[in-house]
């Protein structure tokens, strides 16, 4: 592959890794989801606003990245999940998330556009990182392969073509818009 | 196009597209889905390392994911580094200790804002390890490759956050 090199390139990476934060940064910012008051208008479902910049990176992000990977230029990176890894932390992580009214990625962003309530989420993500790799060992044989989901992809789920699923994936984001424009968000 | 850099804020559709560029250039320079909870733990790992190099080295979710100055953690940094020049450039950057909305409905008092963001942010980083991975790493890079678990963790992050938005601020559509 081309970019082998590059990605191998850990020097490279580290360069590549600012210059894809500082540009995730602005749009996140000029996206206002680093406010507070969007994100918990989003949980109050008063304002969709991170539902609206989410959505679309899916969009655009899915037909990039499926094109590249029908030319060889990209891999998938999907992992299976479980109820009790995916469903039991997907829990904690959205209470976190109304508690805290940023996420990991908007945390990070929102300090940097002042936010200082945000600083001390960042030192408390820290934290409960640490406490995950604490308790991971009794996680991993008590709860975390629990329930194991049938399949890793939602083609391979549904039995489809993956192309299948990007163009119905594709028409239905317009669609949940128009729905969201309809009913005046 | 400075005009455009000094706009106050894009359309959300404006900036979520350029999100989902961000990802192609992720996934063809760097071969790995755009996700921010790793950053933390690195930062964590880190910390442990500093403390005892022998634990944390015995640790086995640190061998997964070893403690090092990466892609992840520089993501971090330049996210912040991203948003400033944006606000700067904007004229909105202001130092906040409590949003608005936190101060009219439980006080304007730091302590309180404080105590109640380093409980969600233990929460965000609990859950995000357990579940795989955050809003960015489950929420637009997982679901864009249709991945099952990805889906499902977005839905569930969706769901915990409407249940506890509306204990601490009451569920207005009810």
């Amino acid at each position: 592959m081309a970019f082998e090199s590059l990605r191998s390139n850990g020097r490279a990476q580290l360069v590549l890794g600012l210059l894809t934060g500082i540009v995730f940064g602005f749009l996140l910012q000029k996206g206002q989801v680093t406010e507070y008051e969007v994100i918990l208008g989003q949980l109050l479902l008063t304002d969709f606003t991170v539902v609206k910049v989410m959505l679309t990176a899916v969009l655009v992000g899915m037909i990039g990245v499926y094109a590249m990977k029908s030319l060889g230029a990209a891999r998938l990176h999907c992992r299976m999940g479980s109820v009790g890894a995916t469903v039991a932390g997907g829990l904690v992580f959205g209470a976190g998330f109304a508690t805290l009214g940023y996420c990991p990625g908007t945390a990070a962003a929102a300090v940097g556009a002042g936010a200082m309530d945000a600083l001390v989420g960042m030192v408390g993500m820290v934290a409960g990182a640490g406490l995950f790799a604490r308790i991971y060992p009794r996680l991993d044989r008590t709860i975390l392969n629990r329930g194991k989901f049938p399949a890793v992809t939602i083609p391979e789920l549904l039995h489809l073509p993956p192309w299948v699923v990007v163009v119905a994936v594709a028409i239905l984001i317009p669609v949940v818009f128009y729905g969201l424009t309809r009913l005046g968000f | 196009m400075f005009e455009y850099l000094t706009m106050v804020s894009w359309s959300p559709y404006v900036a979520g597209a350029g999100i989902g560029v961000l990802i192609w250039t992720t996934f063809l320079l760097s071969d790995h889905p755009l996700g921010c909870s790793t950053g933390y733990l690195k930062t964590a790992g880190m910390v442990e390392t500093a403390v005892s190099r022998e634990k944390a080295g015995a640790m086995p979710y640190y061998r997964q994911f070893v403690p090092s100055v990466d892609w992840w953690w520089m993501l971090i940094i330049g996210l912040v580094i991203g948003a400033f020049l944006s606000s700067t450039l904007s004229g909105t950057f202001s130092l906040v200790l409590v949003p608005p909305m936190f101060a009219e409905a439980f006080g304007t008092g730091w302590p309180l804002r404080f105590a109640v963001a380093l409980a969600g942010g233990i929460l965000l980083g609990l859950g995000a390890r357990w579940a795989g991975g955050c809003t960015s790493g489950h929420g637009i890079s997982g679901t864009l490759q249709l991945s099952l678990a990805s889906w499902v963790a977005a839905a569930c992050f969706f769901a915990g956050g409407i249940v506890v938005a509306g204990l601490l601020y009451g569920f207005p559509y009810l």
